[in-house]
C-alpha cells in the first residue's frame, strides 16, 4: 500500500471540519480581505472615480465647445446677412448716384452749350459793332469828301466837320436801329 | 517530495495482471503532513490555501497597487473582475447605496474561493482546497455571522426573531409549524447547505478527475488500452468541466452570501 493511501485508517467523516484547516482557511481569507479592503480596492475606487470625473469633464468641455461653435455659426450667419443687406444698399446708392451724376453732367453740358452760344452771340455783336465803327469812319470820310466836292469848299474846320458828321451818323444810326427793331419784331 | 509520494495510487498495478483496482475515495482527501511544528500538522491543502492568498493578493497588488486613470492590461483585467463581482453580484442584490459597504468582503470571497477551487486542475497542486469541508465551512460561518449580526442590528431582537421565523399573522394556525420550520431552515440548515454546496461540488469533481486518471493508468494493459483511451478522454473533458464548475460554484457561494445580507437588510422578510 502507498504511503498516502490511508484507507487502512478509519476515514474521518468528511463533513466534520478539522480545526487546524478551519483556522488556516480563515487566516488565509482575512489576509486577502485585509489587503483588498484596506489598500487595493480603495485604490481602484479612487481611480475609477477620477476616471468618471474626467470623462464627465470631457463631455462638459465638448458640450461647451459645441455651444460655442453654434454661437459662432449663428454670428457668422447674422454677419453674412448684414453684409448682403449692406451690399444691396451700396448697389442701390451707387445706382442713384450714377443717375444723379448723369443728370448733372447733362445739365452741365446744356449750360456750357448755352454759354458757347451766348459767347458766339456776343462775339458777333462785338464784331458787328467794330464793323459799324469802322464803317462810320469810312462813311464819314466819304460823306465829307463828297460834301466838300458838292459844296465847293473844303470843310477845314474840324469842329464843324465833326459836328456835321456826328449829326449825320446819328440820323443814320437811328434809322438803322429802327430798321433792326422792325426786323426783330418781324422775326 | 518524491514522485512516489506525489501519486495517490500504485504505479505498477494494471488490469489483467491479477491486481485489483484501487478505487479513489475518501482517502484521497486525507494528506500526510508536509511538516509538523509543535503538534501542528501543516498539510498540502493548507499550503494551497495560503498560496491562494498569495495569488489573489499578488494579482490585485499588481493590478491595483499603482492604479492609473488610463489602465494597463493587468489593471483592465482586474477592473473587469472587480466590476463583475461589484455590479453583477453586490449591486444587483443590495443596490449601490447599501451594497458599497460589502463590496470588499464579497470581492475577497469570490476570488479567494475561486482560486482555491482552481487548484484542482493546476498541475502538481491538483487538489481543490474547498474539497476539505473546513475551508468552505469557515467562510460560510463568516457569512452566517455577518447575516445574523446585520439582522439583529437592523430589526432589533423581536424584529430579528420575526425575520428568522418568517412571522406572518395572516397564516393563522399554520404559523407555529411554519415558524419552527423557518427557524430551523434559516439558522441551522442554511449555513450548512451554504458550505456543503461548495464543498460537495468540489469534492465530487475532484473524485471524478482522480477516478478517470487512475483508471486510465490502471487500464493500460492488452485490450484495456482502448478503455484507457476513453478514460483519458473523460479525464480531459472532466478537467474542462471542472474549470467551468469552479467558477460557477465560487459565483453561487458569493451570490448566496449577497442574498443573505440582502435578506437581513430588507424591511419585510
Amino acid at each position: 500500500m502507498n504511503a498516502l493511501n490511508l484507507a487502512a485508517e478509519v476515514p474521518e467523516n468528511p463533513l466534520i471540519p478539522p480545526i487546524p484547516e478551519l483556522v488556516i482557511g480563515l487566516i488565509a481569507f482575512f489576509i486577502v480581505f485585509g489587503f483588498l479592503a484596506k489598500k487595493l480596492l480603495p485604490n481602484i475606487n479612487k481611480v475609477l472615480d477620477e476616471r468618471r470625473a474626467q470623462i464627465e469633464g470631457r463631455i462638459e468641455d465638448a458640450e461647451a465647445t459645441q455651444a460655442e461653435a453654434q454661437q459662432v455659426l449663428a454670428d457668422y450667419r447674422a454677419q453674412l446677412a448684414d453684409a448682403r443687406h449692406e451690399a444691396a444698399r451700396l448697389r442701390q446708392e451707387a445706382q442713384e448716384q450714377g443717375a444723379t451724376l448723369i443728370a448733372e453732367m447733362r445739365a452741365e453740358g446744356q449750360r456750357q452749350r448755352e454759354e458757347i452760344i451766348a459767347a458766339g452771340h456776343a462775339q458777333i455783336a462785338a464784331d458787328r459793332k467794330a464793323a459799324a465803327q469802322s464803317l462810320r469812319q469810312d462813311v464819314g470820310k466819304l460823306a465829307t469828301d463828297l460834301a466838300g466836292k458838292l459844296v465847293g469848299e473844303s470843310l477845314e474846320d474840324h469842329a464843324r466837320q465833326s459836328r456835321t458828321i456826328d449829326r449825320f451818323l446819328d440820323e443814320l444810326e437811328a434809322k438803322a436801329e429802327s430798321d433792326a427793331t422792325k426786323a426783330e419784331a418781324g422775326r | 517530495m518524491s514522485a512516489e509520494t506525489m501519486l495517490a495510487f500504485e504505479t505498477d498495478c494494471h488490469i489483467f495482471s491479477g491486481c485489483g483496482f484501487d478505487a479513489p475515495g475518501l482517502h484521497n482527501f486525507v494528506f500526510e503532513p508536509l511538516f509538523t511544528i509543535g503538534g501542528f500538522e501543516f498539510n498540502k491543502p493548507m499550503l494551497l490555501a495560503l498560496l491562494s492568498t498569495v495569488v489573489v493578493v499578488w494579482f490585485f497588488w499588481a493590478a491595483f497597487g499603482r492604479a492609473k486613470v488610463v489602465p494597463g492590461k493587468l489593471q483592465m483585467i482586474g477592473e473587469a473582475g472587480y466590476d463583475f463581482v461589484r455590479r453583477g453580484l453586490v449591486y444587483d442584490a443590495l443596490g449601490k447605496k447599501e451594497g458599497d459597504k460589502y463590496v470588499p468582503f464579497m470581492v475577497s470571497l469570490f476570488f479567494f474561493v475561486w482560486i482555491m477551487n482552481l487548484w484542482s486542475i493546476i498541475p502538481v497542486a491538483q487538489f481543490p482546497v474547498t474539497g476539505i469541508i473546513a475551508f468552505p465551512a469557515g467562510l460560510a460561518a463568516l457569512v452566517y455571522i455577518l447575516w445574523v449580526f446585520l439582522t439583529f442590528k437592523k430589526h432589533g431582537f423581536v424584529g430579528a426573531f420575526k425575520n428568522f421565523t418568517g412571522y406572518d399573522k395572516s397564516l393563522g394556525w399554520v404559523l407555529p409549524l411554519l415558524m419552527v420550520i423557518e427557524l430551523l431552515s434559516n439558522l441551522i440548515i442554511r449555513p450548512f447547505t451554504h458550505a456543503v454546496r461548495l464543498f460537495a461540488n468540489m469534492f465530487a469533481g475532484h473524485l471524478l478527475i482522480v477516478m478517470f486518471t487512475v483508471a486510465s493508468w490502471y487500464l493500460l494493459n492488452g485490450i484495456g488500452f482502448a478503455y484507457a483511451g476513453a478514460s483519458f478522454l473523460m479525464t480531459i473533458l472532466m478537467t474542462a468541466f471542472e474549470l467551468f464548475i469552479q467558477a460557477i460554484q465560487a459565483y453561487i457561494f458569493v451570490l448566496l452570501a449577497c442574498n443573505y445580507v440582502q435578506g437581513a437588510l430588507a424591511e419585510h422578510h
